[in-house]
């Protein structure tokens, strides 16, 4: 039984199992969750099982949190374990950088990640370098959690994704769900795992609900950090993307191949550590590579993807790397500009396209 | 909240914060006299002391205590010295100590085998010594770049600290962390933080640390953390959000700031909108103390009531030390700014020269006994920058280790274990 799941999830790179787990039966009715009660349970789960784990930010205990993701945490744990703070970005991320410090697991959300460059400091400089600095003494178990990207309408201060920030920083771990299943087992990894994560959710996707399995549910469900998804296969042109651009993509592919353009859509789920072996044994399948992200396009995801698949796949493209990123200016609040601002799926058709045209026209040209 | 603060001198303000409903009750038990300043005093009436300003927190306030020495001398005739004998060598030890190993970084520095930023203490032992010798194994101390007597003073052995300064792998990070980054998990010293500031964030969160433990782990924990910055820093604002938080929550730790009057070559009063730090403490609810940073005795004095409110969950304090740093900011630093005259004064003022005054003059020990004390530091220094100069530097492969506590993989494997490979991801294009 054990085997067929392997081969049958083989394609999403998912294999983690908890030993005892009892035969199902996988035909069943899928049943769906939501982002938001995805995160949630994670936490909850979390937070059951060690004790020392506790959630610490603005308005996630009276409030029920900002956007409602630990709704009900503070009923069940008590107010020593999810932790109101002031507005203090600097000074509540350092204090859980100094409880990690000293051996509690601390998640700490930032109510957008935008609010989170006022504790930059505590997160490069205490979180990722200090295992270093320290050489392996001190050690930073902790999670910093909360939405990251564009909303609606939000305007240019509310709107930034930090992937690539993140992503550069050695010492983090970057992990970016798109699923609910991702959301689910990327966290409870991220809680598990001894160093610092950082847990870019995006706001949108919150109340999206998507079908999972009935392994999902298992309190010991994880995701390997490190480890991209195949989210769709195909032969003709990979597609790489992470978050909301993850169900851009796929409703692109799903008009591609009316085309005759079998689109392989990656979901990246970790930009650090990237997956480049997945990249790169993808884009040696199909030679043609497009690259989605809601981000500003100078030293973005998409640039460091290009430059990784130069130095690994070179010889086997057939057509130049296509980025498609969000526009290079500050988010503009107008519905209509905010809208040409970031990629939309017809932006991914066209760059599949493109990609595809360069070298022999394939049969189903326009 | 009452305003009754005219006998009762003392009454730190009781936060009903609704994560501690029990502590609350604690608050009655601070309304003796005695509670705040030195331990013996039963009447004592400082109107005279108080700033008028201070009234406006509610009870707490902030008081200057070098008026503790003398009347603690006045009340309690049997026993007038603040110290033994044993406690005597043990700070005299300490701070010899920090000052040999001080000018022997100035020494090796000079001469190319020390590098990067050097930032020394000298001048300032009192404050190190005089707060960290009180505390257990299991407290913390978090410093700034101005570190290698703090890690001293709290248990670091000074061949791991000169290692780590001449950058060896015997070092107490294996030379990875460098003069501003000294890390001990064994003496829990959490740094070593270039950045002004940033560890007092870090301090806050080991004294949540330990109040959680109490609270919610039920664990019996009542380890108390000590946060050590500059005056410059508290113009910070993380410096306002941890007074903030730390007197909210009521966490278990003392926030000492080292004032000696220059941040740089910043003067304190060029930079400052209101130079007396002490009194920021009560403008947040806790108790704001200034206490004279060259005198390890007042120092000492100030640090057992600060420790033992914060081990008995009255929460944080603030105190402001008054003290100088003899050399510059750092050993890159020509420190043409400051009067020749203001260190002159401050010359004379040597912690160290005021203590080995005390000890012969209260004949606690004999010169002998002193010399005899210089020598074994100064042995101990030496010996250490042989131990520092005979260690091998790192290996290569060290460069990629340690970037994270999990440094093979992470993430769960095929096999259902919490780690996958994924050996080539921290290199980059060095080559090992």
């Amino acid at each position: 039984m054990l085997r067929i799941l392997g081969k049958k999830l083989g394609a999403t790179g998912f294999t983690a199992l908890p030993a005892g787990l009892a035969l199902r039966s996988y035909s069943s009715s899928a049943k769906q969750m939501t982002i938001r009660e995805a995160l949630k349970s994670a936490l909850d789960e979390e937070m059951a099982a060690d004790q020392s784990v506790f959630l610490m930010g603005e308005e996630v205990g009276e409030y029920q949190g900002a956007y409602k993701i630990s709704k009900g945490l503070l009923q069940k744990y008590g107010p020593e374990r999810v932790v109101d703070t002031p507005i203090t970005e600097s000074g509540f991320t350092g204090i859980g950088v100094g409880a990690a410090f000293y051996g509690l697991r601390p998640v700490v959300e930032f109510m957008t990640f935008n609010f989170a460059m006022q504790a930059m400091d505590q997160i490069i400089n205490s979180a990722s370098k200090t295992n270093y600095m320290s050489s392996g003494n001190i050690s930073m178990p902790i999670v910093f959690r909360g939405p990251n990207g564009a909303a609606a309408g939000v305007g240019a201060q509310h709107s930034q994704c930090y992937a690539a920030w993140y992503g550069s920083c050695p010492g983090l771990k970057v992990l970016i769900p798109y699923s609910s299943e991702d959301a689910r087992g990327l966290l409870k990894a991220a809680i598990r795992d001894p160093d610092p994560v950082v847990f870019l959710e995006n706001e949108l996707l919150y109340g999206e609900a998507f079908p999972i399995s009935a392994e999902v549910l298992d309190s010991g469900f994880c995701i390997p950090i490190g480890k991209a998804k195949i989210e769709r296969e195909g032969k003709h042109v990979t597609i790489t993307a992470f978050s909301k651009m993850v169900g851009f993509s796929l409703k692109a592919a799903e008009i591609l191949a009316k085309d005759g353009i079998d689109a392989e859509v990656i979901n990246l789920r970790s930009i650090r550590p990237l997956d480049r072996s997945t990249i790169n044994a993808s884009v040696r399948k199909t030679n043609r590579l497009v690259t989605v992200e809601e981000g500003f396009p100078q030293h973005g995801v998409g640039a460091e993807i290009c430059a990784s698949i130069v130095e690994d796949s070179f010889g086997y493209l057939d057509a130049p790397i296509e980025r498609i990123t969000g526009a290079d200016v500050p988010l503009p609040y107008a519905a209509n500009l905010e809208r040409m601002a970031l990629p939309q799926v017809e932006d991914i058709i066209r760059a599949a396209k493109r990609a595809c045209y360069r070298s022999l026209p394939m049969a189903a040209t326009a | 909240m009452a305003f009754s603060a005219t006998t009762k001198i003392i009454q730190p303000m009781c936060i009903n914060s609704a994560r501690s409903p029990d502590k609350s009750d604690t608050c009655t038990k601070l309304l003796s006299p005695s509670s705040f300043l030195g331990s013996n005093n039963k009447q004592f009436s400082i109107n005279k002391t108080i700033s008028p300003l201070s009234r406006r927190s509610a009870t707490v306030v902030a008081v200057s205590s070098d008026v503790v020495k003398k009347k603690k001398v006045q009340s309690n005739p049997a026993s007038n010295l603040l110290i033994t004998k044993e406690e005597g060598l043990e700070l005299y030890e300490d701070m010899i100590l920090g000052r040999a190993f001080e000018d022997m970084c100035a020494q090796m520095y000079y001469r190319g085998k020390m590098f990067g930023f050097v930032h020394l203490y000298n001048g300032q032992e009192a404050v190190s010594t005089g707060f960290i010798k009180l505390l257990g194994n299991r407290d913390c101390v978090v410093s700034t770049y101005r570190d290698h007597v703090h890690a001293l003073s709290k248990g670091v052995p000074a061949r791991a600290v000169m290692s780590e300064l001449f950058g060896k792998t015997t070092g107490c990070c294996r030379g990875q962390g460098g003069s501003m980054h000294m890390f001990s998990k064994e003496h829990n010293v959490l740094g070593g933080f270039a950045f002004i500031g940033e560890g007092i964030p870090v301090a806050t969160g080991a004294a949540f640390t330990s109040k959680y433990r109490r609270e919610a782990l039920k664990e019996d924990c009542d380890d108390v953390t000590l946060a050590f910055f500059g005056d410059g820093t508290c113009n910070n604002g993380q410096f306002f959000e941890c007074l903030n938080m730390a007197a909210l929550w009521k966490l278990p730790i003392v926030f000492v700031v080292e004032n000696n009057l220059w941040a740089i070559g910043m003067s304190h009063l060029r930079a400052t909108s209101d130079p007396q730090i002490w009194k920021k403490g009560p403008a947040f609810g806790m108790p704001g103390v200034h206490v004279d940073g060259m005198d390890v005795l007042k120092v000492r004095e100030v640090a057992k009531e600060a420790i033992t409110r914060a081990r008995r969950g009255e929460g944080p304090t603030l105190v402001e030390c008054e003290t100088y740093r003899f050399r510059g900011h750092s050993l890159a630093d020509p420190d043409e700014l400051r009067d020749p005259a203001e260190k002159a004064h401050y010359a004379t003022r040597d912690p160290i020269t005021a203590l080995k005054k005390y000890v012969m003059e209260n004949s606690l020990a004999s010169e002998a006994e002193l010399t005899a004390i210089e020598k074994k530091i100064e042995e101990v220094v030496e010996e250490a920058v042989e131990f520092a100069d005979k260690s091998p530097v790192p290996a290569r492969s060290q460069l990629l280790e340690n970037v994270f506590a999990d440094p093979r993989g992470f993430g769960i494997g095929p096999d259902g274990k919490y780690r996958c490979e994924d050996p080539k991801f921290t290199e980059g294009t060095a080559q090992l």
